[in-house]
């Protein structure tokens, strides 16, 4: 069911001036920062356990427990996430050009709770508007007084540097993402350690965070943990951006309260999905980025929870689901997702830089109508040796999660459309007829 | 010394450096500065942000074409990108990729004759909600079906987007105003290196 749960990170999505500091005060923008400065830092940390925030980035680790395996030293960092590049994810890009202030003033509070004096906001390359927007955000607030020496006359200082990515997916890895913040190549770097927070930017202990993580502390600040962990259930609290694409009639990123809204109401609701596109029919959908297992129709009464989706098989991972209708067809859509893949593979480990690419050749060649009835085997065997045992959550064979992620998809359409499979290889082409075929982008 | 930056764009450099902790952070910053000021990233370009961030030209390469951004051959005035993963394909991308490359007789990686136009095919663009997502350099755009990908490519060629989509290459037209305390300025900078 839709709740009447406050809309948190996109309450001023609204105003078409949202991304202006004179709209942020209008609308009660750094009030947070200005009492979080009030407090102790321990009591923001405290508050931020108390909302039980789960990161919003993919992983869905608990954002409290990250802030507090922060390691003291001299020198720490906060690095933000925004280089968005999970296919069929648009959430943070919207925060991002949307309320830009509101990053920043989360920014500034996780700063000052774990006690960072220097930040980076990671923006995608892609996103030109974002960084302009950042920028110029980044500016009012140093001018402000909300960013820079001894903000609103407290003792707290606080520098953020904007720094744009150039184009590569694996850099949303927070390891490899500091490699790139290094000015390398975006290598994801070898565990252990297993975080960022022992040894991270310039071998310091660094908080890497999800652009939608911070951009809701400051609601949080203001209106208290309690209130916020009142919000959804279990361990899935607050409200969460659930960007909805494919075959549906609205897409379109709605915040949504976490757990009391289902895969139903999100893709059928006449105020959100609004159903399939044409009043098709449902014929699977992902439910939280391309690396997640999908899910049948049977599974559309599920609740939009971390733990539940968990326990059936997937993730709800970067909060993306894309839906498949009759006319989708299966096979195209697991080479699309392999060949994503394999070409942003940064190419360290063998299994995710050669598995991936056999992979999408094999996918490549049964979309385009040369497939043999060998391939499923062969497809299954090669994903076997990514991630052994093809189970959820995948079994790691590489330095990070790209290349054992590759299954999951292929794993589905294959376990579910295992005969829109074979109805390619027998016949010689793709059964929905869908006109250009791959051939046109498999060059 | 190379001096490939113009005055004003080396001193645009070393203020970026000076953001960083470590000088080479500004490896991938240096490399937009460059495209925005030559549309491309030319080798004598990196020889110069080698030289700022205290590594040697072959890293700036070898880390600039990790990037799907940073061209290391010259392309078009105008880079258009069409994605084409999951939701875009959904809604016909790969249909305007083959309409585009027939209306500008080039294949996806390769630029028009004249120089205008590059076409790329791009991985998710992160604007699901408006499939198939186009950029032009770096700018959405609506072009979804024959009929606006010609109205765009006519109104680029008659520039019409002036102002709205600048040259390839420039990225942030926003400057950052605040250096940062402690760093040096780029003149003592300079004349100390």
């Amino acid at each position: 069911m839709l709740t009447d749960a406050p809309r948190i990170v996109t309450r001023r999505f609204s105003h078409p001036d949202s991304h202006t500091l004179a709209r942020y005060l209008a609308t009660g923008g750094y009030k947070a920062l200005r009492k979080a400065l009030r407090m102790k830092p321990g009591a923001v940390r405290d508050e931020v356990n108390r909302a039980s925030l789960l990161g919003r980035g993919g992983a869905g680790f608990p954002a409290g427990r990250k802030w507090s395996m922060l390691r003291p030293a001299e020198t720490t960092y906060l690095v933000v996430n925004g280089d968005e590049s999970e296919p069929a994810t648009f959430k943070d890009h919207l925060l991002i050009e949307r309320d830009p202030h509101q990053i920043i003033e989360g920014a500034a509070i996780a700063a000052y709770a774990v006690g960072v004096r220097h930040a980076f906001i990671f923006c995608r390359g892609e996103f030109a508007l974002g960084l302009e927007r950042l920028t110029q955000a980044c500016n009012e607030a140093y001018g402000y007084g909300a960013l820079g020496q001894r903000i609103f006359r407290s003792p707290f200082s606080l520098d953020i540097v904007v720094h744009p990515g150039a184009g590569s997916y694996i850099c949303g890895e927070e390891t490899a993402l500091i490699e790139s913040l290094e000015g390398k190549r975006a290598f994801p770097r070898i565990k252990p350690p297993y975080y960022p927070a022992a040894i991270g930017l310039y071998g310091e202990p660094t908080v890497v965070n999800n652009v939608e993580t911070i951009a809701a502390l400051p609601w949080i600040v203001e209106n208290g943990g309690d209130a916020y962990a009142a919000l959804g259930a279990g361990t899935s609290t607050g409200t969460r951006l659930f960007a909805l694409s494919g075959r549906v009639a609205r897409p379109g990123c709605y915040e949504l309260e976490m757990s009391k809204t289902t895969f139903r109401d999100l893709i059928f609701d006449p105020a959100l999905g609004g159903g399939i596109v044409g009043g098709g029919e449902l014929k699977a959908f992902i439910p939280g980025g391309v690396s997640a297992p999908w899910f049948g129709p049977d599974q559309l009464d599920l609740g939009l929870d971390q733990d539940a989706v968990n326990e059936a098989g997937s993730m709800l991972g970067s909060g993306s689901v894309v839906v498949l209708d009759r006319t989708s067809c299966a096979v195209r859509l697991a080479w699309r997702i392999t060949r994503f893949f394999y070409k942003e593979s940064c190419g360290q480990c063998t299994p995710c830089r050669e598995g991936g690419h056999w992979l999408e050749k094999i996918l490549r060649r049964i979309e385009e109508g040369d497939g043999r009835f060998s391939d499923l085997d062969l497809l299954m065997d090669i994903c076997d040796n990514l991630a052994p045992g093809v189970s959820w959550p995948p079994q790691q064979t590489t330095i990070c999660v790209l290349g054992p992620s590759i299954p999951s998809s292929i794993a589905s359409a294959i376990g579910m459309f295992r005969t829109e499979f074979a109805t390619h290889i027998s016949i010689g082409n793709c059964p929905l007829g869908t006109p250009g075929g791959a051939r046109a982008g498999t060059r | 010394m190379t001096a490939h930056f113009s005055a004003e764009n080396r001193s645009r450099a070393e203020a970026l450096v000076a953001l960083y902790p470590k000088p080479r952070s500004a490896l991938v910053p240096l490399c937009h500065l460059a495209q925005s000021q030559d549309g491309w990233l030319s080798a004598e370009a990196m020889e110069e942000i080698a030289e700022l961030c205290g590594v040697t030209p072959a890293e700036v390469y070898g880390t600039a074409t990790f990037y799907d951004m940073l061209h290391c051959e010259r392309v078009g005035r105008h880079v258009i990108a069409i994605c084409t993963n999951v939701a875009c394909l959904l809604a016909g991308a790969y249909e305007l990729v083959a309409y585009a490359e027939r209306r500008l007789g080039i294949r996806c990686g390769q630029t028009t004759g004249d120089g205008e136009f590059t076409l790329e095919e791009a991985e998710c663009l992160a604007g699901c909600d408006g499939p198939p997502c186009v950029q032009v350099n770096h700018r959405f755009v609506k072009a979804r079906d024959p009929a606006s990908f010609d109205a765009l490519i006519a109104g680029l060629r008659r520039g019409e987007y002036e102002g709205e989509i600048p040259r390839h290459g420039t990225l942030c037209r926003v400057e950052r105003a605040v250096a940062l305390p402690g760093a040096a300025t780029p003149r003592t900078r300079r004349s100390g290196g």
